[in-house]
């Protein structure tokens, strides 16, 4: 197996010298030759975050096929949200992304302000810009501790989401709900920030910023997860563009992709913020890009508490939500999410309910055809270390 | 790989000499935020049961179920929201809709219960732990799902009006209709409150549709004087608005006048589907005494049915106090005449300048007739008998705006003083400024009742409105005496009204010697209220009815007297106002249908 990080956008491609034999481009797997075994990577494994599983063909240790399996959470967000008026939709977004749902929150809304032409008040966006950034430190915190855990440091995911839970402490405070914020309501937010939030907020920004100092000694100054993690999963920039790989796991191959910074939205133009990117292309590097842009999170919540106004209306007049019909028209809404580029595509026919809506996530494509082809060739026991790399989030897979 | 890597992973050790994250006891050590959206709680005596919380719930968590010790009452469902923890995914937009506020929630976050049915229970009604609850979501001010302010209506200007009776509410145009339309909730407390029970929210759902057509037959399924009540019906849905705890009640009255003024007059049958009625098609025949509200409402209802109707109206033209009693600048005449006209064609005759009583007795009509209904109206006059109200320059505000409608001319004085507080006092004052600004150029009219402002029964927009028109009004008074000398009036001498009813609700005013006033006058109206007349009983008849408290006739609830031919209804049995007329005269017209098929 190739380990070689610095060998620029090598190792990815599978090793078919010995098994399995390739027929017309495809490996020839006969299971009866006993020289592969079949064996499932989820739904219930540890290292799959949420559930979705794997079909892995094994030789030996090595993985020769690998093909992805979802449908043990489909709830059909998009087809409840046909059912019901544009306000009701908020509260149902939220879940399609458990770590991360604010960027679902935002899009939802976003997507119903471009079609009915509303205006979102100032202070408003700042709000979102900051509930957005707080939701991608919840977000790559939780990630942290899964790349972590999935090299068997599980101490690291206690330690981060442990330091999660303060956040979402914040979270509780700000929106009135730890997990799901339904925060983001068409026409801005609900509640402005309570008294001494910005300092709390300030408080805890230090102490991340301690705990990922430690981070940054144990886990990625550290022989064994450089040893594991270099040269894994190694995508090229011209795998970016051929499998549509977005996110932190495209700027890792040096692709220069943020939305927030090429199509800043929310208050994103107003803040001073450099794109992260990496030229390796593995999982190291991504685990790298990702983790300088947690410190950038940090920091664009410092600015956001400097430089977001007291006082201001929070939400612009909406129409009685119990008849609001939107003008028949189609938008399509994204985000920068801690997985890459989030969006909405809405259409609506001038009647009370939307009359479709698809929610876009990285995830589809990481954890589908992007793991697919990067999973061949690898330990199995490197997979789930794999598959956390590409930031996967299987309920995003499914909606 | 470099000896740094291999050794800067013990520092893993130095965080087991740091102080745990843990709390120990997050039950009591760790309560929610103050903005946190943990259990519910409902202020049962803000809550009025309006089901919007069940309306916006997106998991159809929230049901609307009745609760011992809560009753339905005017305005009050008496329902109120039941939760199923099992669906409740805690989203707060219940407490967002809430009209009045009184759903919020705690910042409790456990429960623990053997029985899974405790998580659908009722917030307010059941025993919780987090009632008493200070901290938890509430909706803060200028949050707001629903929109609170009402479309301005269009008025002509007090300098503009002052000295005609052109109409003065101009009414709203379709942009102005669909948006305030907009604003209903649907939560129907109106159809209950509404004596006729009119589909307030399906014909305010219809505006919205731009569906006129549909709008229009909605109002005539339960009120056939649109034009009418969308002008100056008393508006009692309005009251009981859910919107007008936070803001303001919604226009119902304007929107149902918007509805019946797209309309045009010959599209009435077309539209209503009633072309098919011109002759009557059962023989059996219904009198209908005074063509008011409650006769026509009747008439119109037994019209449709089939049967032949006659109205009989002592005076000479239709619409009763409608006409008489209400100012043209209210309610034009030729919009009296839209309502009327249609029943007219749909052959219902109406005789006029026929005094049942005087001209034709009530024995005819039941000798000629299988039915009868009356709705007589109350026409005469209340005297306050105070000394000097026997004076020729005293008047009646209804004999005053009859001669009004009537086309005669009025002996307006000078400087009147009005007594009373409801509308008919505000119309009448109204007019007599109109007249005096006509005559002679300046308005002296004051008017006085024993009712301070705060509790005048008159609606708020007519003593704004009275006030804009140079009358001035200067209430809590109450009439002691008329001063007159050489049998012309002085004036009116008023001491301080301290309280109008007692204890008990009962009117029973208690004054204040010590502190008088003199209003000087020329002329003086009473307005203190109206009676019934009801001379066209004849003694026969009458000792074949009840009567109850003051003198009226004893009805079942079909406004069926004692005498089963006779149906009585309007204001001589509820009310005053016109929406009552309207809804007796249709369930006295389906009891008249259900009298005479037996």
């Amino acid at each position: 197996m190739n380990r070689d990080s610095e060998s620029k956008y090598k190792g990815f491609e599978a090793d078919r010298s010995k098994y399995p034999q390739m027929e017309k481009d495809k490996p020839v797997i006969d299971l009866e030759s006993q020289k592969f075994i079949k064996t499932w990577q989820g739904p219930q494994h540890p290292g799959v975050t949420g559930n979705m599983s794997v079909e892995l063909i094994i030789n030996g240790d090595e993985i020769v096929d690998a093909k992805t399996h979802v449908g043990y959470l489909h709830r059909g967000f998009e087809k409840l949200m046909e059912r019901r008026r544009y306000i009701q939709c908020f509260p149902i977004v939220c879940r399609i992304c458990v770590p991360e749902p604010d960027t679902n929150e935002y899009c939802v809304s976003a997507a119903m302000e471009d079609l009915a032409g509303i205006v979102v008040p100032e202070k408003a966006l700042w709000l979102r810009t900051l509930n957005l950034e707080m939701s991608r430190v919840g977000s790559f915190l939780m990630w942290l501790g899964g790349q972590a855990g999935s090299l068997g440091m599980g101490a690291i995911g206690q330690w981060t989401i442990g330091m999660r839970d303060f956040w979402l402490d914040l979270f509780e405070e700000m929106t009135g709900g730890r997990v799901y914020h339904m925060y983001m309501i068409p026409g801005g937010v609900r509640k402005d920030l309570p008294e001494g939030f910005r300092d709390r907020t300030r408080e805890l920004i230090v102490r991340t910023r301690a705990l990922l100092f430690d981070i940054e000694k144990t886990f990625f100054n550290n022989a064994i997860v450089k040893a594991r993690l270099k040269g894994l999963g190694v995508i090229s920039p011209e795998m970016v563009t051929e499998y549509g790989i977005v996110g932190p796991s495209a700027r890792a191959s040096g692709i220069e992709d943020d939305i927030r910074i090429n199509n800043p939205y929310g208050k994103y133009a107003e803040l001073d913020m450099k794109m992260i990117t990496s030229d390796v292309g593995d999982a190291y590097a991504r685990a790298e890009v990702r983790y300088q842009e947690l410190h950038q999170s940090l920091d664009l919540i410092s600015q956001i508490m400097d430089k977001m106004p007291e006082g201001g209306k929070i939400q612009a007049k909406l129409p009685n939500v119990l008849h609001w019909k939107i003008p028949a028209g189609q938008t399509y809404v994204k985000a920068e999410s801690t997985r890459g580029e989030h969006g909405f595509y809405m259409v609506s026919d001038g009647t009370k309910y939307p009359r479709r809506v698809f929610a876009r996530g990285a995830s589809y494509t990481h954890a589908i055809s992007v793991l697919e082809k990067l999973a061949v060739n690898i330990s199995i026991s490197d997979l789930a270390a794999l598959m956390v790399s590409l930031h996967t989030c299987p309920p995003e897979i499914e909606r | 790989m470099k000896l740094k890597d291999i050794l800067s992973p013990f520092n893993v050790w130095e965080r087991a000499a740091k102080k745990p994250w843990t709390i120990k006891d997050p039950i009591n050590d760790r309560p929610g935020a103050a903005n946190y959206r943990g259990f519910h709680k409902n202020d049962f005596d803000k809550c009025i049961g309006c089901g919007s919380c069940e309306e916006i719930c997106q998991n159809d968590a929230i049901d609307l179920v009745p609760v011992e010790g809560q009753e339905t009452k005017e305005g009050n469902s008496g329902l109120r929201p039941r939760i199923d923890y099992g669906r409740c995914c805690w989203c707060g937009l219940c407490v967002d809709i809430c009209p009045t506020g009184a759903l919020t929630m705690s910042n409790d976050y456990t429960w623990v219960a053997d029985d899974p049915e405790d998580y659908r229970f009722i917030p307010g009604a059941d025993k919780t732990k987090w009632q008493d609850a200070t901290k938890g979501y509430k909706r803060d001010e200028g949050i707001a799902l629903i929109n609170y302010d009402r479309v301005k209506m269009k008025e002509i200007e007090p300098e503009n009006r002052d000295k005609s009776f052109i109409e003065i509410v101009k009414g709203y145009n379709k942009d102005q209709a669909m948006k305030e339309a907009e604003r209903c909730l649907e939560c129907g407390i109106c159809i209950a409150t509404c004596p006729a029970h009119m589909d307030i929210p399906a014909y305010i759902a219809a505006i919205r549709d731009d569906d006129i057509e549909n709008a229009f037959r909605i109002l005539y399924e339960t009120n056939p004087l649109p034009e009418i009540c969308g002008r100056i019906c008393t508006h009692k849905c309005e009251t009981v608005c859910a919107l007008h705890h936070n803001g303001e009640p919604l226009a119902i009255r304007w929107l149902k006048r918007y509805i019946a003024d797209q309309i045009p007059k010959d599209k009435y049958m077309e539209v209503l589907g009633t072309e098919h009625l011109a002759d009557p098609i059962l023989d059996r025949k219904v009198a209908i005494i005074g063509a008011g509200p409650a006769g026509i409402s009747a008439a119109y209802y037994l019209a449709i049915m089939g049967y032949q109707v006659k109205i009989f109206e002592a005076l000479p033209d239709s619409g009763g106090m409608t006409r008489y009693g209400i100012p043209e600048y209210r309610l034009p005449y030729d919009q009296i005449e839209k309502d009327y006209d249609y029943i007219k064609s749909l052959g219902v005759e109406m005789q006029f300048s026929t005094r049942v009583g005087e001209d034709i007795s009530l024995e005819e009509l039941h000798r000629d007739y299988d039915a009868v209904f009356a709705g007589t109206g109350l026409h005469l006059g209340r005297s306050t008998r105070i000394p000097g109200s026997d004076n020729k320059r005293v008047y009646f505000a209804t004999d005053l705006l009859r001669e009004v409608s009537l086309g005669n001319e009025i002996d307006v004085a000078e400087k009147i003083v009005v007594i009373g507080g409801g509308n008919v006092a505000m119309d009448i004052t109204r007019t007599l400024a109109r007249l005096q600004n006509i005559k002679y150029g300046k308005v002296d009219v004051l008017t006085t009742s024993l009712e301070t402002e705060d509790i005048m029964p008159a609606d708020r927009e007519e003593v704004v409105e009275a006030r804009e028109e140079k009358a001035v009004i200067d209430p809590g008074w109450g009439p002691k005496e008329i001063e007159i000398s050489d049998g012309k009036i002085k004036g009116l001498h008023v001491v301080k009204c301290l309280s109008v009813f007692d204890e008990d609700g009962r009117f029973n005013p208690k004054f204040d010697d010590n502190q008088r006033k003199f209003f000087e006058a020329d002329m003086i109206v009473e307005s203190i209220g109206q009676g019934m007349d009801l001379s066209y009983l004849s003694e026969e008849i009458k000792s074949g009815l009840k009567f109850g408290p003051r003198g009226r006739i004893q009805v079942n609830k079909n406004f069926q007297s004692d005498l089963k031919w006779l149906f009585v209804g309007g204001d001589i049995i509820q009310g005053p106002d016109v929406i009552h007329g309207v809804a007796n005269g249709h369930v006295a017209a389906r009891a008249i249908d259900q009298f005479l098929k037996k």
